[in-house]
C-alpha cells in the first residue's frame, strides 16, 4: 500500500537495466510516532514548565537519602529476610509448576490441540497480570502478609517460565525422542531421555534469572499488604522520613546485586 | 568394557560439590517456607474469591462508556502513559548508553556510568512513583516520568550492548574513502544501532504497560487507582471489567510488539 502511494525510485544502470529502490518508511512512521507523542502528552497533562521548575525537588528528595540513616537497619531487617522468602520460595514453586504446564503446552509432545491451545492461553492470561494486581487480588484471599506475596510471585514465575520452557520443548530435535520411541520406550520414557536433558539447563537458567527479578518485584508488593520491604518503603515516604528510605534502597541494592552475581555465577555454568 | 563405557566412568565426579549445593539449595527452600501460611484462609477470603471469579464472568458493562471514568478512556490514559514514558526513557538513555560503552569512553567512566545504571534499576518503579508524586503532585505526569526513569535501567544497558557490538570495520572502510565523521556517524553507525534500538524500545514498552497499569495503585494516573477503589469497596463487576479491560489491551500490545520486532528482526 505504501508503495503505490509514494512509487519507488527508479535507476537506469549503465547497462539499461532499471533497478527499483523503494522509498524509506523512516518519514512515515516518524510521523506516526509525533502525532501518538502529542496525543499522549495531552492525556498525561505533561508539562515542561512544571519538569523544569519542580524537578529539584526530586534531587532534594535523593539528596535527603544520603546519608542513610544507619540505626534503622535493624527494623528493615525482618521484612527485607521477607522480601527474599517470599521470592524464594515463590519462584521454586511457581517454577516446578511451569513444568506441567509446559509439557502440556507444547504442540509436538501433546497430540490434542485443543488441550494445548487451552494451556498456551492460560498461561498467557496468567501472564499479562502485573504482579502488583494479583497480589492485591492475593491479599483480599490470603490475607495480608508474605503468603500473598508469594502467591503472585509464584503466578508470575509459572507463566514467564512455563512460556520460555514450552518454546524450549518444541523446538527441540525431536529425531531422538522418535528414536526412542521406535526402539519401544513408552512416551514417557522417550520423553525422560529424550527432552528433557535437551532442555533442562535453560530451564534451570531462566528459573534462576526470574528469582533475580522476583527479588525485585518482591521488594514493591509489601505496598499493597502482601509482606517485605514495601509497606516500610511507602511509610518512609509518607512520613518524609527520606534517609530510612534511603537506608532501604541501599540494603535492597546491595541485596539484589549479591544476588544477581550469584545466579549469573550458577547461569554461566549451566550453559 | 566397551568405549562406551569407558567414556562414562571417565567423566569427572563432583559428589561433594553437587551434595553441597543440594544441601544449601534444600535449607534455603525449608528457612523460606515459613513464608507460605494458610492460616489467614477463612471463609471470608473465600468469599471474596468467589466473588472475583462472578465479577469476571459478569463485568460491569456500564462502565464501558465513553466518559472520563470508564475503562476505556483509563485504558487510553494508561497506554498514553506508557508510551510517553517509553520516549522519555528511550531519549535519556542513549547519552547513559555511549557514557557506559567501554569501547567509546575511557574504562573508568564506563564503570562509574555502569554503576549508576544498576542503582537506577535497583529501585523498584513504586518508589520512583511515590518521589515524584511529590514533585508534580498526583496524576499521570507523575506516571510519565516514573516509566520514563525506570525504563532507563533496562533501555541503556541492552544499548550498551549493542554498542559494544558495532563492526568498526565499516568505519574503517569509510575513513578510507574520506567520509567525514558527520557521514561516518549518519551511514556507518545509525544504520547498525537504529533497528537494535527500536527493536528494544518496543519491547521495553510492552513491558511499561504493566508497570503504568500498576503505578494507578499509588495515584500515578492510569487504571491502577480505580481498581484498588473498586476492590477495597467490594464492587467486585467492576473489579471484574477493570481486569478484562486490562488483560486484553496487554494482550493487544503485546502481539503488536511482537509483530513489529519480527518485522524489524527481518529489515
Amino acid at each position: 500500500m505504501y508503495d503505490k502511494l509514494f512509487p519507488p525510485k527508479k535507476f537506469v544502470l549503465p547497462n539499461g537495466k532499471v533497478v527499483l529502490q523503494k522509498r524509506s518508511r523512516v518519514p512515515f512512521i516518524t510521523l506516526i510516532v509525533i502525532i501518538a507523542a502529542v496525543i499522549s502528552y495531552r492525556f498525561t497533562e505533561f508539562s515542561f514548565q512544571v519538569l523544569f521548575t519542580r524537578i529539584n525537588e526530586f534531587f532534594k528528595i535523593i539528596g535527603d537519602m544520603i546519608p542513610p540513616n544507619w540505626d534503622y537497619f535493624p527494623q528493615l531487617w525482618k521484612a527485607l529476610l521477607d522480601t527474599l522468602k517470599m521470592s524464594l520460595i515463590g519462584s521454586f514453586i511457581g517454577a516446578i509448576l511451569a513444568l506441567p504446564f509446559a509439557v502440556l503446552s507444547s504442540s509436538n509432545i501433546i497430540k490434542s490441540k485443543t488441550v494445548v491451545s487451552v494451556f498456551k492461553i492460560i498461561l498467557s492470561l496468567i501472564r499479562t497480570m502485573p504482579t502488583l494486581v494479583s497480589a492485591l487480588i492475593a491479599t483480599f484471599i490470603f490475607g495480608l502478609g508474605p503468603m500473598a506475596g508469594t502467591v503472585a510471585i509464584m503466578l508470575f514465575t509459572l507463566s514467564y517460565v512455563g512460556k520460555l520452557l514450552y518454546e524450549a520443548i518444541e523446538n527441540v530435535d525431536m529425531g531422538a525422542f522418535e528414536a526412542m520411541e521406535s526402539i519401544g520406550m513408552t512416551r514417557i520414557q522417550s520423553f525422560r531421555y529424550a527432552v528433557i536433558p535437551q532442555v533442562l539447563p535453560g530451564y534451570l537458567s531462566q528459573s534462576l534469572f526470574c528469582f533475580e527479578g522476583n527479588v525485585r518485584y518482591a521488594a514493591i508488593l509489601g505496598y499493597v499488604g502482601a509482606g517485605g520491604v514495601g509497606l516500610l518503603i511507602n511509610e518512609g515516604l509518607g512520613w518524609r522520613d527520606y534517609p530510612s528510605v534511603g537506608m532501604i534502597i541501599l540494603a535492597l541494592v546491595v541485596t539484589v546485586f549479591i544476588i544477581e552475581r550469584v545466579s549469573e555465577h550458577f547461569r554461566k555454568k549451566l550453559i | 568394557m566397551t568405549t562406551v563405557e569407558k567414556q562414562l566412568k571417565a567423566a569427572p565426579r563432583r559428589y561433594g560439590y553437587i551434595l553441597t549445593i543440594t544441601a544449601i539449595t534444600l535449607f534455603l527452600l525449608y528457612w523460606s517456607s515459613s513464608a507460605i501460611d494458610f492460616s489467614k484462609v477463612d471463609e471470608k477470603g473465600i468469599a471474596i474469591a468467589e466473588g472475583i471469579i462472578k465479577g469476571l464472568l459478569q463485568p460491569d458493562l456500564s462502565l464501558f462508556n465513553l466518559t472520563k471514568q470508564s475503562v476505556p478512556y483509563l485504558l487510553v490514559e494508561t497506554l498514553a502513559i506508557a508510551f510517553l514514558g517509553t520516549i522519555v526513557g528511550a531519549i535519556l538513555s542513549i547519552p547513559f548508553a555511549f557514557l557506559a560503552a567501554s569501547n567509546i569512553v575511557p574504562k573508568p567512566v564506563a564503570w562509574l556510568t555502569r554503576l549508576l545504571l544498576i542503582i537506577i534499576r535497583t529501585i523498584p518503579a513504586l518508589v520512583y512513583g511515590l518521589m515524584f508524586i511529590r514533585v508534580t503532585g498526583p496524576g499521570p505526569f507523575a506516571g510519565v516520568l516514573t516509566v520514563g526513569i525506570t525504563s532507563i535501567g533496562m533501555l541503556s544497558k541492552l544499548y550498551v550492548d549493542a554498542i559494544e557490538e558495532l563492526d568498526t570495520k565499516v568505519l574503517e572502510s569509510m575513513t578510507s574513502i574520506g567520509c567525514s565523521t558527520f557521514e561516518k556517524i549518519r551511514y556507518g553507525i545509525v544504520p547498525q544501532l537504529l533497528s537494535i534500538f527500536m527493536s528494544v524500545t518496543i519491547y521495553r514498552f510492552d513491558m511499561n504497560m504493566r508497570d503504568a497499569a500498576t503505578l494507578g495503585l499509588v495515584g500515578a494516573g492510569g487504571i491502577g487507582a480505580p481498581l484498588m477503589f473498586a476492590m477495597r469497596s467490594y464492587r467486585w463487576n467492576q473489579v471484574g471489567s477493570i481486569l478484562i479491560g486490562l488483560v486484553i489491551l496487554i494482550l493487544i500490545i503485546e502481539l503488536f510488539s511482537n509483530w513489529l520486532r519480527a518485522k524489524l528482526v527481518k529489515g
